[in-house]
């Protein structure tokens, strides 16, 4: 039996939006999911977080000194 | 109260402008209902022929009636979002109505204060609330003294199942963001919250919360009484029923309208007495809201018809700016409020805002060059969806719409220098861009 979908749960960005001040390590750690304003500010470029970017992510999420970036379960 | 209204002239009406139903006391009488005279109108405000309060939940969701506070959702699934969280429930009267350049929240509170509070309690039997919080601007004095009048009359009648308390929050534009409600319901500042939880699972004394508003509760109440089939007799299949609305601006009897969704735009002027001057654009939806240019003023007053133009009916605000104004410098104050009074909690209102609002005010006097367009327009893009609420996406949505609607006024303004009628007295009321005072 193949499974049609990995079997491991998808994973999503969430920035909590007022916690946030900008200090642009998540855009460091994955720019190739976020990128930065001028001010240092998240962009989300997609909030999908694709399989083989998990462990960056979660690396960006435990970088962040104002725990801002969050890996949610599943898709949008 | 400077609020004249057109639905008062009932030979306005044609058929598909539909008579007013929530003004409709106020139609007759041209006075504010007491508890005696909405009694006797529109009977106690049981749940009628409704059975059960699921079936309340029913027929407004057959009924399709939306929220009039200006997102537009859907109602009756909010009900049955709070409904189905079990457990005591709130809910909340949202009758802040930040938007400067609306009125018809406070005008419906003053006219049938029992309809809004009747939808209200309705709501609270619904999903199972024990409380209802009224939340009004502190700014609204008169208000509060008339709403606490109307409140005791309804004690002293024994009417309402439910407590019911009367609020007076601190006015700023975020303040009526359901959220900021929320917060400061619960001993905190009016200002916006991020999600999760959501109001609906964890509110007010972290309990299912409804928050809906003014207006909303009134349909609620009609719906409750006369059915969902009633209901739809007036609007289009997709957005059925009335909705309050405020113009203002160049028309001749500025003031609060009832009317039917789908109503053309040029129609609601002329029901606001009509252009006073020749039109160069529209402002729908308020100071979030988007600029329709003048040749657009025969489409509908719809979701779908307007989705097109980037716009939408919003909280029924309209204000039409006339041609010897100069949409720049409109715009430019407008943007320049809104990145003041700003809650300044996430990155677009602590930095994008007021930038967008400095580059904007560059461009109105002149004082631009294509180098700092391209960079308000890049600016401009990166507002929306990117904060804890929706007021830089708002901010956006007018920046946006001024670039597209004045921009042969943007040519002028970059190679000439700011035009003769910026340097006129402005034409349209902003509040002044001050930070708020206190969120508390």
């Amino acid at each position: 039996m193949t499974p049609a979908t990995p079997v491991t749960s998808a994973k999503t960005l969430r920035i909590d939006r007022i916690a946030c001040t900008g200090q642009g390590l998540c855009g460091e750690l994955l720019p190739e999911l976020i990128d930065l304003d001028e001010w240092g500010y998240p962009i989300v470029k997609d909030r999908a977080v694709p399989d083989h970017l998990r462990a960056h992510a979660r690396r960006a999420a435990a970088a962040c000194p104002l725990l801002a970036l969050h890996l949610d379960a599943g898709r949008t | 109260m400077n609020t004249t209204t057109g639905a008062m002239n009932s030979s306005a009406f044609s058929p598909a402008h539909h008579a007013p139903r929530l003004l409709s006391g106020w139609c007759s009488t041209g006075a504010t209902a007491t508890l005696v005279e909405h009694l006797r109108r529109y009977g106690p405000p049981a749940l009628g022929t409704r059975t059960s309060p699921m079936s309340v939940v029913e027929a407004v969701e057959a009924a399709g009636l939306t929220g009039r506070g200006g997102a537009g959702f859907p109602t009756g699934r909010k009900l049955r979002a709070v409904a189905e969280r079990g457990g005591r429930a709130v809910v909340v009267v949202n009758a802040m109505e930040s938007e400067p350049a609306s009125l018809k929240d406070e005008f419906l509170l003053t006219v049938a204060p029992h309809l809004v509070l009747d939808g209200a309690v309705l709501a609270a039997t619904v999903v199972g609330a024990d409380i209802v919080h009224v939340c009004l601007p502190r700014t609204r004095a008169v208000q509060f003294g008339q709403l606490r009048a109307a409140l005791d009359e309804r004690r002293s009648a024994r009417l309402d199942p439910v407590r019911l308390r009367l609020h007076a929050l601190p006015h700023t534009y975020v303040s009526s963001e359901s959220t900021s409600l929320v917060r400061w319901l619960n001993g905190g500042p009016a200002r916006p919250q991020g999600s999760p939880p959501r109001t609906h699972e964890r509110g007010v004394a972290r309990r299912p919360t409804l928050v809906s508003n003014t207006e909303t509760f009134a349909h609620l109440a009609l719906i409750a009484r006369y059915g969902a089939d009633w209901f739809r007799q007036a609007g289009t299949p997709d957005e059925p029923g009335t909705l309050l609305v405020t113009v203002s601006g160049a028309v001749a009897a500025p003031g609060v309208l009832e009317t039917a969704f789908g109503t053309p735009l040029d129609v609601i002027l002329d029901r606001a007495g009509g252009r006073t001057e020749s039109l160069q654009a529209l402002l729908l939806g308020g100071l979030g809201g988007t600029w329709l240019p003048a040749e657009h003023l025969r489409v509908p007053l719809a979701r779908r018809e307007l989705a097109p133009l980037g716009a939408a009916p919003g909280a029924g605000v309209l204000v039409a700016l006339p041609r010897a104004a100069c949409g720049l410098s409109e715009t430019a104050r407008m943007l320049a409020y809104l990145a003041a009074d700003g809650a300044g909690q996430c990155g677009p209102c602590r930095f994008g805002l007021p930038a967008v609002a400095e580059d904007f005010a560059a461009l109105a006097a002149g004082r631009s060059d294509p180098d700092r367009l391209s960079r308000l327009r890049r600016r401009v893009g990166l507002l929306p969806d990117r904060g804890a609420c929706r007021h830089p996406d708002g901010a956006a949505r007018l920046a946006a719409s001024a670039l597209r609607a004045f921009a042969d006024d943007i040519d002028h303004h970059l190679t000439q220098g700011a035009c003769a009628a910026a340097h006129r007295p402005p034409r349209i009321p902003v509040p002044p861009a001050v930070p708020p005072e206190t969120w508390r």
